[in-house]
Order: C-alpha cells, then structure tokens, then sequence
C-alpha cells in the first residue's frame, strides 16, 4: 500500500491536501463526486467513471471490503479515488479482500484524510472540473507544473471515452434458449448488472461493440430487439453510433437506452444534450413517471443530460428529476422506443425501477 | 394529491407522562405535528396529560386538554369537540393503543372519527407478533421462529426446538416490560411466569435468539400514492440481545454493502406494505447473523418512535412533520425538503458525517437493580453527536453523557495499560462495557477477539483500536512542547478527543492544551446537517463541530443570545427544562435577536432546526461552548434556563469572558455554598432548619450530634436529590456521608435537621432585579421528606396552611429574590412546621415546576424569564402581580419502578420518578382523580381496603377509614391497626403480616382481594414486610399510598368519582 501524503489538485488551482491509499502515481481525470453511502465496488467498477477521479461523500469507505460478485466490470475503471477514510481492513463475511488491495493491484490513486466536504462544496458551486490525483508529485514546488499537465489534459466535453471502455467483439450473455426474444445490446461501457437483468427477465443477449454497424445489428431476423447501455464521456462525440441508433429506431424493433444510452437516442431522434455543472452521482434522486405520477428512488451516476426543451414533438418525456427538472426518460410516440437517464438496474441503489425492464421484456414478448 | 379538505378538526393524541421507553422524543414529534397541522389550516385538538409538554402549550393546538389518557376521558374530549379524524402515530405507543382501544369500542365510528396514518388493523400487526409472522411469512420476508404461549407448559413446548438460550417477550406491554432472556429452565420458567402476568392478555412470545447477531434499524417514510423512502439506517453498535434504546447506535449504517443494505430496504418496503402502513413513518428493525448473512425482520412500529426522532436528527429530515402532512393527503413529492427548500421530500438522505447515539442510564437512583443490559429498556436518555468520522462522533459522545469522563479516558489514562479487563465485563452487556472494551484494547487485546466475545462488530473494534493507539503515540508526546504537537493534536481532534482527554494524556491542564492547539490553529469549524451531502446548497443553520477545513456556520449581523440546552435526560432533569430552553429561544427570537440553541440531546423540541433561529448540536462542555461562542460572538449566554447542565458552565464561561445574561451566577453560589446562604437568609431575616457542611464523615458525625437526629444528607451541586439520604441514626450517618463523598469528590455535604411531619411549599418567581413577582405556590401533599420532584403537589395550596402564613411565604421570596438580584426565575422550597416557616432550598434558576405553573395559571414564564434576562422589565412586560390560579391543579409523579426488578418503591429525598402528569378541575377531589387517572394509578371504586399505618398515625387515619367504609370498602387491616379501627366501631377484618402467618397481605393480594392499599413506614422492624407489599402492590398494580396525606387526597378523589362522569374543558378556557 503507498503511504505518505498525497495532493489532489483541480484545474482552477484548488488544492486538497491527503495522505495516499491504493496506487502509487498519478492521475488525472475530471473531478466528480458520488453521495451514495454503500457500493463503493460497483461504483469503482462502474465503466461509466472512466476518466473521472471519483469522491465518495460518505466519510468511510472500504468498510465492507470487495468482492467477485458486486464487480459491475472486470477491472476498477476510476482514474482516481477519494474519501475521507479508507480503512485498512474491512469485516463483513462477504468480504473477499480489501478496498486497499484491490486499488493496489489496479494501480488505481487514491487519497484520503482530506477534507471532502469542502471538495464536494467547491465541486457543487464550481462545477465538474479536471484534476489529479497523486502520490508522487506533492512537494509545493512542484504544484504549478502539475498545475500545467491538468489544464493540458482534455476535457470531458468532447470526448469520446465510449468507444474506448466497451467489448472489442461480439459475445452472448447469459441464457440463449431458443424461446427467448433475441436482444442486440450495444456496449457504451455496459454494467454487469444491466446484463444479469436483461438475462433475468427472459432475454436472450447478445453485447456488440460500440462500433457495430447496422448491417451487423438489422441482419434479418437475426434480433428482435436492442437494447443501448451506459457508458462514459460526452454523447455529442459519438455521431457514428447516433447513426447506428437511427437505422435501430427506424427498423420498428423494440429500443430501450439507459443513460449514455438515452442521451445517444435522443441525439437520433432530434433532441440535444448538455453538460450539467456537477452532474447527478448517488443513489438518492426523486423522478417521477410523467404519466403515473409515481416516484421512484433512482440510481445516478451521469455528467450530461437530455435537454427537455429539445426533445422534438416526436418525443415524449416520461420521466423528471425532482430535484432540478431535467429530462430523465422519454418515449417515442407510437413505437416501441423508450429510455431513461437513471439506471434501473441500480448496483449500487434502490430496485424501484425494476418495472422498466418488465416494459421492454414485455414489448419484445409480443413481437415473439 | 393535495392536501384533503373534507377534514377540518384533526384529534391528536400524545404520549402522557415520561417513562422510560417514551420520552420527550414524543413530545418532539407531537410538537412537529400539531404545528404542522395548524399551519394547514386545520383545527387541533389536542390531549395529553403531561403538562411538561411543549406541545401542551396553548398556542400550538386550538383545544389543549391537559387530561388523562385514557378511552372515558377521550372520549368526553371527542364528544364535545366532535373532531372528523384522529391522527395517532405522534404519540407513541400509548397513542396508538388508546386509538385502537377508542375503535374497538365503536367510540370512533359512533362519533364519525376516521384513524390517519395508521389503521386499528396496522397497528395490531405491528403489536401481535403472531399476526405480525403471518402477514411477513406471506410477502417472503424471514422472521424468527416462535410461538404464543398462554401457559408455562405451552412456552416449555415451543422453545424445545431452539434451545438455550431462549427470548421471552409479553404481548401488548410498552418498551418490552416483562420481558428477558432465559439461559436455562430456571431463567425461563420465572421470565414466562413474570411475562403471562404482566401482559395484558396474558400471553408470552417464545422465540429462537438472535443473542449476538448485527441489529439494524430502518426509518421509513411512505405516502397515499406508495412512494416509499428510507430517512436513516441505524446500526447498533450493541449486537442483539440489547433493547435498541438501551444500546449504542451508529448512523448511517456502516457494516454492510449495498447489495446487504438494498436488499434489507426490498423487505424493509414490503414490511410497510404487507402491516399496511397508508402514510407515515415506520421503524423497522432487522438482525443480520454476521456470519451466514442470513437476515430476519425483527418488529415494526406502525408510528413515529425514539428511533424516528434519532433519525430526524441525524439527517435533518423532520420525520414527525412529514407524517402528519402525509396523514392529510399529501404526497412526499409535493412537500419540499425544509433544509434545502428547492428540493422535494420524496428523497433519501445522504450523511457525509457520522452519528453516534449512547444511552444514559439512571442505575445509580436505584439500589440493587441489576445493571445487566437486555431486551426491556432501562436507560432514562441519551445523547447523540456528529462528527466527520465514527471516531470523532464517538469521541463527542461520550463527553456528552455528562458522566463525568473527559471522553475517551478519564485520568487514570495517564497511567497507560490499564489491566485487562475480565472477559464477564466484555461479554455481558451493561451501560460501562464500552469502556471495558477500550480498556481491554488498552491492554493489548486484540480486535478480533473482542470482537468474538462482545458480539461487537470488528470494524468498529478497529476504529477504537486507532483511538487508544493515538492515545499511546499522545502519551509518548508528553515531555515535548505543545507548541511542536500541532499536527497530532489536529489528529487527536479528528478522533474525538477532548482538551480533558488530551489533558489527561499529554499531563498539561485541558485550558493550556486548548490555548496551544488554538494557537497553533486547531481549532473546529462548523459544518451543516444538509441532508444531501453538500450537493445542494442548505439554507439551514443546523450546524456541528469537526476539525475539518471549511466552516459554514456564516453568522449573520444580528445580535444573537445562546440558550445553553439541558443534555441527556436523567431523572430529576429533563422534558421540563428543555421546555424552558424552547421557551427562552421563542423569547429571544420575539424579542429581534437571534437565538442560538446549543443542545446534545436527539429527543428534544429544543434540536429541532426550527425551534431556534440557529441550532448547534454539540456537546455540553466548557471545550465545546467557547468554539460556538468564538464562532458566533454573541451578546450573552443564558444558562438558567437548561437545569443544572448548564449551570455548571457558567463560571467557566464567566472566566473566559462571556457574559452570562441574567441571575448573575455569583447568585447561584450564594444560593448553593451553604456558609453563603445562611449569611443571605440572616440578612434577610429568615431561618432554615439547623444545618452543617461536611468534607469528610469524621467532621460530619460530630457536628451532626450538635444538630439531633433525623438529619437530611445531600452533596452539595446536585439535581434531583442525587444521593439524597434521610438518616436517623450514626452508623447510617457515616455510610451515607460515604457515599455522597464518593459519589461527588471534592463538594462538601451538606447536613440539615429533618423536619419530620412538616408541609413543604414550592414557589416558583420571577425577578427582573428591581421586583419580584411570585408565579406560583404549591403545596406538597406528602409530608416533607419525599423529594418535591417525587410528590404530588397542588396549586393553589388546598389546606392546612394559614393564609396569613401564605402571605409570609410570598414576603420571603421577595426578599430572598431581590437579596440575590435575581434577573429571571428562581424557585424556592419551604417546610412549614408547628407555625415555623423555614427555607429549605432556593434555586436562582428555572425549575421543574415551571412548565406546570404556566398552564396552571396561563402565564408563560420561561419567555418572560427570558426576555427579563435580555434587559426587560416586569412592569414593561406587564406581570405586576402573582396571577390568580385557574381552579385546582394537581402534578402526579410517575415511576420506573417495574423497570427495576427488587428495588423498593417507597419514596424519599432522593428523586426516582421519570415523569409527571397534570390533573386540573374545579374541586380537588376530582383533580387528584385526574392526576391519578394520568399517573396510571387506577384508583378503585368499590372494594376492600388494606391499612396498615404506625403508631403515630393511628388517629390520623381513622377519618380515612370511615370515609372508606361510607364509600362501601371494606377494610381489612394488621393487628395493631386492626384493633384501633374496631375501637372506634368499624368493622376490620385482621389480616398476617408477611412474617406472621398464612394467608398473611400479600397472598390476600396475589389473591385478588386487595384493592387500595394504605401503609405508611413503620421503621426498621417490618421494613421487609414493606418491601413486599409495596412491590406486589406494583405487579399487581394496586393503588398503593404511603403517607396519609396522600391516602386522604386519595380518598377524596375516590368520593368524586362517585359524582358521575368526569369533566373535560381545554387549557384556552380560562376556568376548568
């Protein structure tokens, strides 16, 4: 485990001093933080962070340690990791080793002991930002050149990182019995958890690369639905894939997109999106169902948003976020065309949105 | 949906008198509800007995009834105010029991009385833990195994399967009374016995154990449209097998992952659904086996409880305010999130900060009571705080409790590795076992097994293990300069450590370790309960230290005024100075400054958000107030108002420069250092009874023979008679000095002549330094002796005394008060014998009395008092004179005597009882009945009467006894008394003492025969007999009197329950 003192340090020249957990290094990223207060594993893992040195709020983190089973990817995807105290050694049964291991052996930076609530406070009145995180370069003389290498990384928007995180090739998952509808799930960065879902509920999976063309997707027959999974990075970046997702649509087979998933739909069908300031990273977001009225506790973890003011007379919005009344699900009217922001697969969060998945199943069901 | 507008008068029922296991937490809910409420429009009615109650104060329901909780009374209420709906989940357990008795004997639906928030049938799922396995067997959530015993030979049968050791719960009792944990067949046959009689239903749970499991806490919310959020997760720190109230308690859960913690949410949601919970709050609590994971359902509480208040503390989310609003139809979305106003209800929230509860118990009031800790609740309060780490909340807790510790360490600390504790202190939870634990990782145990012994989560074991190897590296510190210790002492902080414990371990006074660290820049800064983890901005001054980098308390210019809270509960101060506290802040808000409330305990009215202008929830401590009072530069402190707590401070902060507003506290020393005070009553004339002071038992013993027995001891200092002793003989004399040195080293005893037979009167006054105005007199109805907190009292005083000696007690608080420059209330205790008045105590601060003598008479003068402290004057504020009485009022004690299993009930000077309830009507006969009626003391109407008084009273009690036999009882009697009663021709039948035979009193009772008892001490000889009836009287909860005062009252009280139904008339009238 590295020790001795680590910096973390934002673009605008804010600085946090800590002390180094996990990695020796250093790393940048943008600067994001996350108000859940359990899943610390799925999060790390979560390829949706990539590129992003992320906070935890919560003062204690590593307490239950990790495990194979709560991984949502292969790998620890942050650039970077924070919280105010990562203890050494974590108990609880299900605990295979420790937070502190797992960092190390992924090379992944980590800082604590710095006062992260003033972080998160300058992170929320500031705005998302770039940053670094590192064990190696603390000495105050040192801070204007590091300074200078965040302010020459690139910035989250614009950037592409979908392309990067997802399978490289084509690959079934989970039960392929012949009975079972056939989905074609595009891999922005996709989370083990959505998968496990779409398994859970009847369906036959096949995960495609990012890059995969229509051709490869439309094959006759071959699918009977599609489903568009999360993933990092700013949507406008990837107008191949808002083509690939037109051709999707226009086929009239059933389309469900979360996240990243949804902010690429919406660019295929009109709308526009946007980076919010600080973004939504948590497990406790209010959002209604415009068309029951029904609240559900939501999962969240995104940096840019479907603008709801964009979305075409084509669309229509079926989910709100209560805390700042942006777009978190919309439907195209009259087609099986449907997806939100959150992430109703939750890991980490609440399972009140488990009725999304029963929608898509459902309206693959009656094509079956 | 909106808010429902066929409603237009909601009934809304409180908890009554303090017990333990329902405390002010309820009246912090009712208060949150009843506001509320009103603030939509609605009209409240309201009734709870309890006149200690912030919520019982006229302004915050339309109709206050200050009236026994109980279905006759309520429903004379529910007649004359005819009420559409009955909101009874803000109440506690007696709420809710009382609305379902109120439904099933058809008074709701006869008088068209719909249930919100939660339903008779919900409630009895939450109750019933047979029906409670049922409903979650059927929505798949994993309960224990257990059966329903109606007999011992039933119990025996279903706990065969699980083997020992074995829980036994009674159905349908508060807090779990009567309830235990059988390790073998001796343990279970008494538990069972003990459980069948006390339950009112006479059926026992028998169920598998958990003992040692994880135990969690969930706090829900839901409203009409299912919208379902958890407030809090609470993990105790105390593994299963300790009451949740008795036990530490940590939130946010800390111990399991999100798959853990999602998947208790799923059954904590369909626990809600499946009791049918249709809006509101519920607990639920859940244990987690740490080594299989396996998780069960414990119980739930279909209504705000402790646990809610907690919550609400520890997140900001005001749980008790949301469940009424969602009782009148609203949903969680179209309520928004008070703290950051832009938000809406319908969230979870999210803590970047730890908080750690501890319980407080009161083993010291009660001799021979067993201090092992089980699954009936036995602590009388707690404290919570916050802090940025578990550690550094742990650490503030601890220094909260007021127990005298420093926080971590006491000063033995210096010494290092204390010897390891014996494994019994680890194993069998009581109220010092934590300390045990640090003491065994002091000696070098290691965490792991502790852990195995204690039950007690490793995580938790390895964050102390951190404390005491900081308090090793601090040790080693010593010899260096502070000034080079910066960095360790900012780390020290960072775990909770206090300047007294830095004190103890680097061997410096706490004050030069604070200036140093200070200096050096080590100083807290404020951060802000939010809800939200700092995601949104709060508009909220709710605010705790940490010794983090940012402050937010952002003070504004006004001039503002700290009130100084009253810390955890303990007997003889609680609910009634926090109702002063919240007085004093409402006053000081009116008056155009800001208030600034410091307080430590989660239950209180005084730490809600909205209570104060700002509100510092931090530890009551010379360390902690200098930091708030740094930070926000107030005009002054007001330390009078929060019982001695407070008081204590005030010379501290009186050193370091801050202004004390108010009585000067020079005044409080006058009043307290006994050379002082006999100095003050000569020079303002007046006598108390012959005293002496004593700083060791030799000096003690020989002035006491100048003085003649029976002498009051008490140490000097103290609230609610702590170690308060009457003794009547040497040997006595010199145990009791003992114990009052031991129990306060340092203060001298103070030794008076005990007035045997005397009256005693309590005055309540108010003072602005240039007049004194008296608020209240009351007379005790015990004879002197029995601490006035302990005593039924009554306003105005009924008998017995002369008025010309009325007209000398007022004189005499005049002059004590302007003797003392008194600037604000003050309280002063008088005994009257053979035409002699003599001061017995004065008190320059609020008393416990004062929340009684302002509905007593409808002036509210603890904001008087304190806009009096800001500068005001009487004349200005118009009191001029003593206001008259609104008929007759009557304060009941209440007891936890059945908590404390072979403790005797009889009363004395040192104060035992939790709570009080208030009786007021227009005759004192129907008063007492309804004092009595909210004491739960079931007067009988007909019946036989047992008497059994001594010599000295054997005249005395003849006109009771044929008063009793007018109101047909028939009398039986021991020997003595037996044979007086048949002299002067009444008919007695002679009953054994304990130690005299078969049948002998108590088998007559076991019996059912008895049904009043009256049986004043008779000395030494019968004592045990005493003991015995007094505590079968408890079991079998028989009207047992120990003075004949008392016994009279009772009488009379008996005599107008004959004069038919009683009568009920709400607080805004200005007669009963």
């Amino acid at each position: 485990m590295t020790r001795g003192p680590a910096l973390l340090l934002l673009e605008d020249g804010r600085a946090f001093e800590g002390e180094a957990f996990g990695g020796a290094g250093t790393s940048f990223g943008e600067v994001v933080f996350n108000t859940a207060m359990a899943g610390y594993q799925e999060t790390l893992t979560d390829p949706s962070y990539r590129g992003q040195i992320v906070v935890m709020t919560v003062p204690h983190v590593g307490n239950y340690g990790v495990n194979a089973s709560d991984a949502e990817s292969s790998r620890i995807q942050v650039a970077g990791f924070a919280a105010r105290h990562f203890p050494e050694r974590f108990s609880n049964a299900r605990g295979e080793r420790s937070l502190g291991e797992a960092l190390v052996e992924s090379g992944t930076v980590a800082i604590h002991g710095l006062d992260t609530r003033a972080l998160v406070r300058h992170l929320r009145s500031r705005g998302a930002m770039r940053g670094v995180v590192t064990s190696e370069r603390t000495a105050p003389g040192e801070r204007e050149a590091l300074l200078a290498d965040v302010r020459r990384q690139p910035e989250m928007v614009g950037a592409a990182l979908a392309l990067e995180v997802g399978t490289r090739e084509p690959y079934p998952y989970g039960a392929q019995d012949p009975g079972r509808p056939r989905v074609a799930a595009l891999d922005f960065g996709i989370k083990r958890n959505i998968l496990r879902k779409l398994d859970a509920w009847g369906l036959a999976v096949t995960v495609f690369p990012a890059t995969a063309t229509p051709d490869e997707l439309l094959e006759a027959g071959r699918f009977d639905g599609f489903f568009l999974s999360n993933g990092p990075g700013d949507p406008a970046a990837l107008p191949s894939c808002v083509g690939t997702i037109g051709a999707l649509v226009e086929s009239g087979r059933p389309v469900f997109g979360i996240c990243l998933g949804h902010q690429l739909l919406g660019i295929a069908l009109g709308a526009k999106t946007f980076k919010l300031k600080f973004g939504h990273r948590g497990v406790n977001h209010p959002v209604r169902d415009v068309t029951t009225g029904a609240v559900s506790i939501t999962s969240q973890n995104h940096g840019f948003a479907v603008d709801s003011a964009s979305l075409p007379a084509s669309l229509e919005l079926t989910h709100v976020n209560l805390n700042d009344g942006t777009c978190e699900g919309f439907r195209l009217r009259g087609r099986p065309v449907f997806a939100v922001q959150y992430h109703p697969e939750s890991a980490p969060g609440p399972h009140d949105s488990d009725a999304l998945f029963d929608a898509f199943a459902g309206l693959l069901a009656r094509r079956a | 949906m909106p808010k429902r507008t066929d409603l237009k008068s909601i009934l809304v029922l409180g908890s009554g008198p303090i017990v333990i296991g329902q405390a002010c937490e309820f009246d912090y809910s009712g208060t949150q509800a009843c506001r509320a409420l009103r603030r939509e429009g609605y009209r409240v009615v309201l009734v709870n007995s309890n006149p200690a109650t912030i919520m019982t104060d006229p302004e915050f329901a339309d109709a206050t009834y200050v009236e026994p909780l109980d279905v006759a009374t309520v429903s004379r209420v529910i007649e004359r105010e005819r009420p559409d709906a009955l909101l009874p989940t803000v109440g506690g357990q007696t709420a809710l029991n009382l609305a379902v008795a109120l439904e099933e004997e058809g008074i709701l639906g006869r008088l068209g009385v719909e249930m919100l928030g939660a339903s008779a049938h919900s409630v009895k799922l939450g109750e019933d833990r047979l029906l409670f396995k049922q409903a979650m067997q059927e929505c798949g959530v994993d309960v224990l195994r257990s059966g329903l015993a109606r007999s011992l030979a039933e119990a025996r049968e279903i706990a065969r399967p699980f083997g020992f050791p074995v829980v036994v719960r009674p159905s349908f009792t508060l807090g779990g009374t009567g309830g235990g944990i059988a390790f073998n067949s001796d343990d279970f046959e008494g538990i069972v016995k003990r459980g069948l009689l006390l339950s009112p239903v006479h059926e026992v749970l028998v169920e598998e154990s958990v003992l040692g499991w994880k135990e969690f806490e969930l706090e829900l919310m839901r409203d009409a449209a299912d919208t379902c959020v958890v407030v809090c997760s609470i993990e105790n720190l105390d593994p299963m097998g300790v009451h949740t109230g008795d036990s530490i308690t940590v939130a946010p859960q800390l111990t399991l992952s999100d798959v853990e913690y999602q998947a208790m949410r799923d059954d904590a949601r369909k626990v809600i659904r499946a009791v049918g919970v249709a809006t509101g709050g519920s607990n639920i609590q859940f244990a987690v086996n740490p080594r299989t994971g396996r998780r069960i359902v414990i119980e739930m509480n279909p209504r705000v409880s402790r646990s809610s208040a907690l919550a609400s503390k520890a997140t900001g989310f005001p749980i008790a305010k949301i469940a009424a609003l969602l009782a009148v139809g609203y949903r969680l979305d179209e309520l928004p999130n008070d703290i950051t106003r832009k938000t809406p209800a319908s969230f979870e929230p999210s803590l970047d900060y730890v908080v750690v509860k501890v319980p407080r118990f009161a083993f010291e009031k009660f001799a021979g009571a067993s201090t092992v800790l089980g699954v009936q609740m036995k602590s009388v309060g707690e404290v919570m705080a916050l802090g940025r780490t578990f550690a550094e909340s742990f650490g503030k807790a601890l220094r909260s409790l007021e127990t005298g510790r420093a926080g971590w360490t006491t000063p033995a600390a210096a010494d290092g590795r204390p010897p390891m504790p014996r494994d019994e202190a680890l194993r069998v939870p009581r109220p010092e076992r934590v300390f045990a634990v640090l003491d065994a990782l002091r000696a070098g145990a290691e965490p792991e097994r502790i852990s195995e012994v204690t039950g007690i989560d490793r995580w938790f074991l390895d964050r102390f293990a951190e404390v005491v190897a900081l308090e090793e590296e601090l040790r080693g510190a010593a010899s260096r300069p502070l000034e080079g210790l910066a960095p360790l002492l900012r780390r020290a902080k960072r775990h909770g450590f206090s300047d007294d414990d830095l004190g103890h371990l680097l061997l410096r006074p706490a004050a030069e370790v604070r200036a140093a660290r200070v200096a050096a820049g080590v100083a807290p800064v404020f951060s802000r309960v939010d809800t939200c983890a700092a995601e949104f901005d709060s508009t909220t001054p709710y605010l705790y230290s940490c010794y983090e980098s940012e402050d937010e308390a952002d003070p504004s210019g006004t001039p503002k005024v700290i009130v100084l809270g009253s810390g955890p509960n303990r007997i003889g101060q609680g609910l009634e100075f926090d109702y002063c506290c919240v007085h004093a802040a409402r006053a000081i808000t009116a008056a155009g400054y800001e208030s600034v409330m410091v307080n430590c305990n989660p239950e209180t009215v005084s730490t809600d958000y909205d209570t104060s202008d700002r509100l510092y929830f931090e530890p009551l401590t010379e360390e902690d107030l200098l930091a708030v009072v740094a930070r926000e530069k107030p005009l002054g402190v007001v330390v009078q108002f929060g019982g001695q707590t407070p008081l204590k401070l005030a010379h501290p902060l009186e050193r370091a420069g801050v202004r004390i507003l108010g009585t000067p506290p020079d005044a409080i020393d006058r009043a307290e250092d006994r050379e002082r005070f006999g100095e003050l009553l000569r020079e303002v004339g007046l006598t108390a009874p012959p005293w002496t002071t004593a700083r060791d038992a030799s000096e003690g013993i020989s002035a006491s023979r100048r003085l003649g027995y029976p002498l009051l001891v008490r140490p000097s200092y103290v609230l609610g008679g702590r170690a308060m002793r009457i003794v009547y003989d040497e040997t006595t004399l010199a145990a009791v000095l003992d114990e009052a040195l031991e129990a306060f080293p340092g203060r001298p005893v103070l030794i008076d002549r005990f007035l045997e037979d005397a009256f005693e009167l309590d005055v309540d006054a108010i003072a602005d330094g240039r007049r004194v105005v008296v608020a209240g007199v009351m007379q005790h109805i015990e004879e002197a002796g029995i601490h006035s907190g302990d005593s039924y009292a009554v306003m105005p005083p009924y008998r017995r005394v002369p008025r010309e000696m009325l007209g000398a007690i007022r004189d005499a608080t005049r002059k004590l008060g302007e003797a003392l420059g008194v600037v604000g209330l003050m309280n002063v205790q008088y005994a009257l014998k053979d035409g002699t008045l003599y001061v017995l105590e004065v008190n320059p601060r609020a008393s416990r009395t004062v929340p009684f003598v302002a509905k007593a008479t409808g002036v509210p003068f603890a904001q008087l008092a304190a806009r009096v402290c800001l500068g005001e004057t009487l004349d200005a504020l118009g009191l001029v004179a003593e206001p008259p009485v609104r008929g007759v009022n009557i304060k009941a004690p209440v007891f936890p005597f059945r908590r404390f299993e072979g403790v005797d009930t009889v009363l004395g000077p040192e104060m035992r009882s939790t709570g009080e309830v208030m009786g007021r009507d227009r005759s004192f006969g129907m008063a007492f009945l309804k004092a009595a009626l909210g004491a739960g003391v079931r007067l009988p109407e007909g019946g036989r009467a047992f008497l059994s008084v001594h010599d000295g009273d054997k005249e005395a009690v003849l006109p009771i006894a044929r008063e009793l036999h007018a109101l047909g009882f028939g009398l039986i009697a021991t020997s003595g008394t037996a044979a007086r009663l048949r002299q002067a021709g009444l008919a007695a039948e002679s009953v054994f003492k304990v130690n005299e035979g078969r049948p002998n009193v108590v088998d007559r009772m076991i019996n059912g025969e008895v049904d009043l008892i009256v049986n004043t001490p008779l000395g030494k000889e019968s004592f045990y007999d005493e003991v015995a009836i007094r505590r079968s009287a408890l079991d079998r909860d028989i009207p047992c009197l120990t003075t004949l005062s008392a016994a009279s009252a009772a009488v009379e009280a008996i005599r107008a329950r004959g004069n038919g139904p009683v009568r009920v008339s709400p607080l805004q009238e200005a007669t009963p």
